[in-house]
């Protein structure tokens, strides 16, 4: 054999296991030289690729396991030495970079290793972050259902809608099968059902309100499961033999308007509650979560808050109504006043004037009728008209009076007089009459009365003598008897009259006066009706006509008006009565004051009345005493036109003279010149005052005088004083008439 | 000075005198009063003024007086008339007889009428000269009065 380096391997060549191996280790190595470029372009796709020198060691080595593998190739047949050591050195090589790979790979596959680990361990917490967003967003979707739900609820102020729509929403937003509200009925003992999801008309199931799972329910402000078999829980027939799905009930606080007390919110105070029935769906496998537990009861508390907004609402409504209707009622019954004012108004107006003035003709004609020659009979006619139209005349004075009073329009005329001589009038006044009637008078004035006191005496007299009349006119025989006293505090203790102490101080005092009759008596029920005005006692027969029944409202007037009190006591029918009244009187210590009623005031000169350029009229057919007259009046600065007779007088006077002087001496023409006077300023308010002068004594009356229509009555002779204060009173009072 | 004041004292004096003997009374004082600057005549023009009416009304009431059948009626209106006025100057004697005039007019008796009548026409006379005497006394009083304070 020839000495070559050549290997020999000893199988023959063409050996099909040789074939075999051949065609495996091409392509082995043709695999190993290909993974290494494939892993070098996959390495520099990818990014990140931490290992990069174990690829490199890696691909080392799998080069060198593909060398090794297609060096192999030439040793299947005979080869040379070189092919030999090339391949011994790619095997050693192979080993070591192998050995090395593995070494490494011990290190490098539990960090591998770790890395999934650590891919792994994100995986799961990627999943568990998906599965809390997505609870999250459920719960915020419920969130804003909630809020969708209140909106819808509370937008809305009316009872039925508001719990329909909570119905509506919620099953919405759950998914409900059923959704119901049981109400509480009136007598509170029963629940019954008033509202549901799904069926239109509700048939009125009613339950027993204290059934154990009714109270459990209301004793908490949870939403609390349920079991479906309860009675409340059995809306629906359900047919069929799925699980009905679980129930939740929730109490719904009904709150009134007292309900909301500053430290008592609805949980302490609230007695009554509905009951709120949710049912999931029967065939699904969904149960109650925790959140839409939570929606349930905060729905619940909405829909409390909402109802009761609403029923304050309607309760506001209803009242806001009744005002209204209340307005409307009282703004009428004003106008109905207003027209009713108005129309007395108009009346007293047309009274005063156009009342008056006829009957002043009436009587001043009548009265010149007297004065003339008539046969008896004629005498009595005429006496009996004059008598009638005095009565009318009075009448109508009262009635004007008494609408003054109510009207609040009267004031007292305050003025100092004599109380004794009052009282002395009164006497003459009644005594012919008491004494045609056989009753006697008598009268005590006490003594401690003052002499002199402050007050309206005209209106005082009136009461006096209207008490007094009423005495004399209702007792038939018996006595009469007049007291005039101080009141004093103390008898007034027993509250006959609460909050009325007539105490005395250095200004006033109260007078007392007590009228006592032994007449018909009155019946005590009777004894309010008599100071109501028109109201006539029936039960009293009397033929005096002149009892309009005005009298003793016009004194309550009065007395009131005096701050003072009346009131009748009387023990029965037959019984007699007795009539107090108590009037506050101002205290006088000027007796030097004291002037005899009714005469004018003697100003003397410090009376600085100014009387320039007062126009008056001068009518006095006697030239002497009407320049002399004349005379008087300019001296006392006024502007004096004269008049020699009646007619000449109506020629001349006219609304710019503001009195009227007339001289009467000479006889009658003085009457008929003031009802002429009259009839000529008829329509005028502000017709000239009439004043008569006279020096005759004899025949003259101020009835007479007044009945005419004069306004002044003055005796001649007339001195400068004198007629200085008969015009500043004539001026003041508009009347003035001096005492025969 | 010594004229003006003794002038002034007799014109007082004369003054009370016919005060007291009944010619005059308080209406004649009120009468006095009223003039002043703005009437410095009033007295004088009042008093004029009713003895004119006196005379007349006594001519008037003599002419009815004299006739056949005398009208009481328009007698008692004349002397009314001059009661008036005399009561009016305060003449009061005149006015008494006036009065007692007026109630024989009444009583119809003719004797008493006249009787009055001519009571009347003294009286009048008689304060007539009585009136003429006091302002003429007046009349040189203030003369006298503006030449001294002149």
């Amino acid at each position: 054999m020839e000495s070559c380096n050549c290997i020999d391997p000893q199988v023959p060549a063409d050996d099909l296991l040789m074939k075999y191996q051949y065609i495996s280790d091409f392509f082995i190595a043709l695999a190993y030289f290909s993974i290494p470029l494939e892993l070098i372009y996959f390495v520099k796709k990818s990014a990140v690729f931490p290992y990069r020198w174990v690829l490199v060691q890696f691909g080392a080595f799998i080069v060198l396991c593909g060398a090794t593998h297609l060096i192999n190739l030439w040793t299947f047949r005979i080869h040379s030495r070189t092919v030999a050591v090339v391949m011994t050195t790619a095997k050693v090589l192979t080993a070591v970079v192998s050995c090395a790979t593995a070494l490494m790979l011990v290190h490098i596959i539990p960090d591998l290793l770790s890395v999934k680990t650590r891919e792994l361990f994100l995986k799961n917490k990627a999943a568990e972050l998906d599965r809390e967003m997505g609870l999250i967003r459920t719960q915020e979707e419920t969130g804003r259902h909630v809020r969708m739900l209140t909106h819808e609820i509370r937008s809305t102020l009316d009872r039925h809608t508001i719990l329909k729509t909570t119905l509506v929403e919620l099953g919405r937003t759950l998914a409900l099968e059923e959704c119901a509200l049981w109400m509480p009925t009136r007598t509170g003992l029963e629940l019954q059902l008033s509202y549901t999801l799904r069926q239109q008309n509700p048939v009125g199931y009613t339950v027993p309100i204290h059934l154990p799972v009714i109270n459990q329910v209301f004793s908490s402000n949870r939403a609390v499961k349920i079991s479906p078999n309860c009675p409340v829980a059995r809306l629906r027939p359900y047919a069929g033999q799925y699980m009905p799905g679980p129930v939740v009930a929730v109490r719904v606080p009904l709150l009134h308007l007292s309900n909301f007390q500053i430290y008592d919110w609805p949980e302490v105070s609230t007695r009554s509650y509905a009951l709120m029935v949710l049912m999931l769906p029967s065939d699904s496998a969904r149960q109650w979560h925790v959140h839409e537990l939570e929606l349930v009861e905060v729905v619940a508390d909405q829909v409390a808050v909402a109802l009761s907004h609403a029923a304050i609402l309607e309760e506001s409504m209803r009242a806001r109504d009744q005002l209204m209707e209340q307005n409307v009622a009282l703004d009428l019954a004003r106008r109905e006043a207003e027209t009713a004012i108005r129309a007395r108004n108009d009346f007293l107006a047309v009274m005063n004037h156009e009342m008056r003035t006829p009957m002043h003709a009436v009587i001043a004609l009548s009265s010149l009728l007297q004065e003339t020659d008539l046969t008896a009979e004629q005498r009595l006619m005429v006496e009996t008209i004059l008598k009638s139209s005095n009565l009318l005349a009075t009448l109508i004075n009262d009635v004007l009076d008494l609408s003054r009073l109510e009207d609040g329009s009267l004031q007292l005329e305050t003025a100092t007089f004599n109380l004794h001589s009052l009282f002395r009038e009164v006497l003459n006044l009644i005594r012919p009459v008491a004494s045609v009637k056989k009753l006697s008078l008598t009268s005590h004035l006490a003594s401690d009365l003052p002499m002199h006191v402050i007050g309206d005496e005209k209106r005082l007299m009136q009461t006096i003598l209207n008490v007094v009349g009423n005495a004399v006119k209702f007792s038939k025989k018996g006595c009469i008897s007049i007291t005039a006293s101080i009141a004093k505090p103390e008898s007034f203790r027993d509250a006959r009259i609460p909050d009325f102490l007539p105490v005395p101080n250095d200004s006033h005092f109260y007078l007392q006066v007590q009228v006592e009759d032994s007449g018909s008596g009155i019946n005590p029920q009777d004894i309010p009706k008599l100071f109501t005005k028109f109201a006539q006692n029936q039960s009293l027969i009397t033929r005096n006509p002149a009892g309009s029944g005005l009298g003793l409202a016009i004194c309550r007037r009065f007395v009131n008006l005096m701050e003072g009190h009346i009131w009748i006591e009387s023990e029965g029918i037959g019984k007699g009565c007795t009539v107090t009244f108590i009037v506050k009187l101002g205290i006088t210590d000027r007796s030097n004051d004291f002037k005899p009623p009714s005469l004018p005031k003697v100003l003397g000169n410090h009376g600085s009345t100014n009387f320039t350029r007062l126009k008056v009229l001068v009518m006095d057919d006697n030239g002497v005493s009407r320049s002399v007259t004349k005379g008087l009046l300019m001296h006392l600065g006024c502007d004096v036109t004269t008049a020699s007779s009646s007619d000449e007088c109506l020629r001349v006077v006219s609304l710019e003279h503001e009195v009227v002087f007339m001289d009467v001496c000479t006889g009658l023409d003085g009457y008929e010149l003031a009802v002429r006077i009259h009839e000529k300023f008829l329509k005028h308010q502000d017709r000239p005052l009439i004043v008569a002068l006279t020096g005759n004594t004899k025949k003259v009356t101020k009835e007479n005088y007044m009945r005419v229509g004069m306004d002044g009555l003055i005796l001649k002779p007339v001195s400068v004083d004198k007629m200085r204060g008969v015009l500043s009173e004539l001026l003041e009072r508009r009347v003035l008439f001096e005492t025969v | 000075m010594y004229g003006v004041s003794q002038m002034q004292r007799q014109l007082a004096e004369y003054t009370s005198t016919l005060f007291e003997e009944g010619f005059l009374d308080d209406q004649f004082k009120q009468l006095q009063q009223l003039q002043d600057e703005s009437n410095p005549e009033f007295v004088v023009e009042v008093v004029t003024l009713f003895f004119e009416d006196a005379e007349r009304l006594l001519s008037e009431l003599a002419k009815a007086l004299g006739q056949e059948n005398i009208d009481f009626k328009r007698v008692d209106a004349h002397v009314r008339q001059l009661k008036g006025s005399s009561s009016s100057i305060g003449a009061q004697r005149v006015q008494k007889v006036c009065i007692a005039f007026r109630n024989y007019c009444e009583e119809k008796n003719v004797e008493g009428c006249l009787k009055s009548l001519q009571e009347m026409k003294q009286e009048c006379s008689m304060v007539k000269s009585k009136f003429e005497t006091l302002f003429k006394m007046e009349q040189k009083l203030f003369a006298a009065e503006d030449s001294v304070t002149r």
